[in-house]
């Protein structure tokens, strides 16, 4: 579709020019299929929102007791369960976020076949759908934070950013990967392996303090140690405050992986129909 | 210029690959490969690529009001032409123009949703098919009674019956208004009174909007009724484009006459070509032959394999109507067989179907032979056969209209006495 009087030209390589108009005459369609997957995930299983809610309560249940008990990691005054909840929010919703991304070209390929529209919307779409999970993981956070008596004050307001920052992330790489996928079959079952991975290389479990100085700069490589370690502080109350170059070098990343991501989206968008 | 759509020199071109055995690429392949590649250098070995144009110079152009029916066997590109319009993919050669907004329904309720409800998918389709919300809301309830389905808008559609299904799905499409519209083959599906009222509403859109149609169909009668002109399509090429009746004859002669030629002879198939039909007939019959209704239609079929190996074939024969719609399959898969054929040598096998419920009339025969899973060869028309009149079970008349006939049996099962008036 496209508007009233306009003219489209199809030509071989062609016909590029309308793509980033026609991205946003095609809005509605990226909110609608959003709204599907969240509808589609609570409506199949009975136990949709309970289990969103479980997997991130049972991994903070582990993960404290591991580093914080058995490991006696630093917690800087915070009960140790907030310091792990107020970083698996982000992580969990980057994962999952990646994750679904990752799988969204194949998983939606009927209509990659059949219908014409921007294909960004579909990993684009399945990202916000993943915030529908980040939300009620909030509702737990914010349990938390009342059952410790947490008060993050004005902090809370720089919130968003990072999260803007892991939607960047998540959207870059499971652009990278949702390509990817169509041409390698075998990228969906490596996929979780690089996430399950990532999961240990990101402060999580522990407060990036842990990480010997001099590594630091190259730690904050990883643009989800910012994030993670921005939630702590503006959830957590009492944890040191992201460093100027940790953000920098993570919004660097973060727009690295974006770029990239997007641009080898567009390079093999023109054959996912015919290869997949 | 004020076409609708300006197609001209459109082609596509794909890359068969030989080597790959599985139809998706792997990472872990690609790997695999790219070490042997570069341990070959030097030796010249590579990979082989043939080309195939699925399309190959098709021009065309649609005024406002056009109505074009495009025909052809399948695999004659009809469906490619229609994915390059719709921008689903792009053409390796040639371009189109076209204005306005295009709406293509290659497919009925594509990305609706089995959990979703009526009501839901209504609009999670209609955004698909790039209607905007408000648009949608506006005609909601038109969609809804068009396709009659009031009751269960509040039911997930995986409740639906079939043809509840298929109504949904097309009223939502028949409620777009684009400038230029392209559908294949979907009024294959639904009941015949529903598919009345679709090619109405599509006549209809048509004529008083000033709306360009494409359509694919393997339906010759709705091709005939609702487009003027038709565009007949050949191993990827033009071969006749024209008023509808003429192509439409013309299409169905050139079945009628590859049918009739030599099948050792005929280069309009496909497949590996290691084993292939030499040769179709009828038993018990004259050569062209016929049998009659309620027959047992028996065919002799000649198979040659050039392998240095004894293969164990999987068999496929097609009987289609004389406008090519499947009627009936005899395929081997379905009675979990294979049969052998000997290495270097011809075979002769037999096919026999036991009394086929078919009406007299002209009908022809698809060949397909497989061998593991892979289509060694297969022909398209490779025998046209006639029924004659005879008798039927109980009937004592015969009609042409059906080209199926079954038993059937009439009884009074009792009688009310009526209100008088």
């Amino acid at each position: 579709m496209s508007a009233q009087g306009e003219e489209v030209l199809i030509r071989p390589g062609g016909s590029r020019a309308g793509y980033w108009r026609d991205l946003w005459a095609y809005r509605e369609l990226f909110a609608i299929l959003a709204w599907r997957d969240v509808t589609v995930r609570y409506k199949q299983t009975v136990l949709g929102v309970l289990w969103t809610v479980l997997k991130p309560f049972l991994t903070m249940v582990v993960f404290t007791v591991i580093f914080g008990r058995l490991a006696g990691l630093p917690s800087h005054g915070v009960a140790y369960p907030v310091l792990v909840f107020a970083a698996l929010l982000p992580w969990q919703f980057f994962a999952g976020a990646i994750n679904e991304c990752g799988v969204s070209l194949i998983s939606n390929a009927n209509l990659l076949t059949k219908v014409y529209f921007p294909r960004l919307i579909i990993p684009a779409s399945s990202v916000a759908a993943s915030l529908a999970d980040f939300l009620v993981c909030c509702g737990i956070m914010a349990g938390l934070m009342v059952f410790y008596q947490v008060n993050p004050g004005w902090r809370l307001f720089w919130l968003p950013l990072y999260l803007g920052i892991a939607c960047f992330a998540s959207l870059g790489g499971g652009l990278l990967f949702a390509a990817l996928s169509i041409r390698y079959r075998d990228f969906k079952h490596i996929v979780p392996f690089v996430v399950q991975f990532g999961l240990f290389v990101s402060p999580v479990g522990f407060s990036s303090t842990v990480v010997p100085e001099k590594w630091r700069l190259v730690y904050a490589l990883n643009p989800m140690v910012a994030v993670i370690d921005g939630f702590r502080w503006s959830l957590a109350g009492n944890q040191p405050a992201v460093p100027l170059y940790a953000l920098v070098l993570s919004l660097a990343s973060t727009a690295l992986l974006f770029l990239s991501g997007v641009w080898y989206f567009r390079r093999t968008e023109r054959a996912f129909a015919d290869e997949i | 210029m004020n076409a609708m759509v300006h197609a001209e020199g459109l082609g596509k071109k794909y890359y068969l690959r030989h080597q790959k055995k599985d139809a998706y690429a792997t990472l872990r392949d690609s790997i695999v490969e790219g070490m042997g590649r570069v341990c070959r250098l030097g030796r010249g070995g590579r990979e082989t690529r043939d080309e195939f144009w699925a399309l190959r110079d098709v021009s065309f152009q649609l005024q406002p009001g056009d109505r074009l029916g495009i025909i052809g066997r399948n695999g004659a590109g009809k469906s490619t032409l229609l994915k390059i319009l719709s921008r689903i993919t792009e053409p390796s050669e040639g371009v189109a123009r076209i204005r306005g907004r295009v709406s293509s329904l290659l497919e009925v309720g594509t990305g609706f949703h089995p959990e979703l409800t009526g009501r839901e998918n209504i609009y999670l389709n209609g955004a698909i098919l790039g209607m905007k919300r408000l648009e949608i809301k506006k005609k909601f309830d038109e969609i809804v009674a068009f396709a009659d389905v009031e009751r269960f808008l509040d039911t997930p559609v995986k409740r639906y019956s079939s043809g509840m299904y298929v109504r949904l799905a097309f009223s939502v499409a028949a409620h777009l208004e684009p400038d230029v519209l392209i559908v294949d083959e979907v009024l294959a599906v639904g009941d015949a009174q529903f598919q009345k009222k679709c090619l109405g509403k599509l006549e209809q859109a048509s004529r008083e909007e000033g709306r360009a149609v494409l359509l694919v169909s393997h339906n010759m009668a709705a091709i005939e009724a609702l487009c003027s002109t038709a565009l007949y399509l050949r191993n990827g090429g033009t071969k006749a484009h024209g008023p509808a009746r003429e192509v439409i004859e013309r299409y169905l002669g050139d079945m009628a006459v590859s049918a009739a030629s030599e099948v050792s002879k005929r280069s309009d198939r496909s497949g590996k070509g290691m084993v292939r039909l030499t040769g179709i007939r009828p038993v018990g019959a004259a050569v062209g032959g016929s049998c009659s209704v309620g027959d047992d239609l028996r065919l002799a079929l000649s198979v040659e394999n050039r392998y240095g190996h004894p293969v164990s074939a999987r068999m496929c024969l097609s009987l289609r109507s004389s406008n090519d719609i499947g009627l009936i399959v005899c395929d081997s898969y379905l009675t979990g067989e294979t049969h052998t054929l000997a290495a270097n040598s011809v075979t002769t096998l037999s096919c026999t179907v036991f009394a086929p419920p078919l009406n007299y009339g002209e009908y022809f025969v698809n060949v397909t032979i497989l061998k593991d899973d892979q289509v060694e060869d297969y022909l398209p028309s490779a025998l046209r056969f006639s029924v004659e009149s005879g008798t039927f079970d109980n009937h004592v008349r015969q009609q042409a209209a059906f080209p199926i006939l079954a038993r059937f049996s009439w009884k009074v099962e009792g009688d009310e006495a009526a209100d008088a008036p």
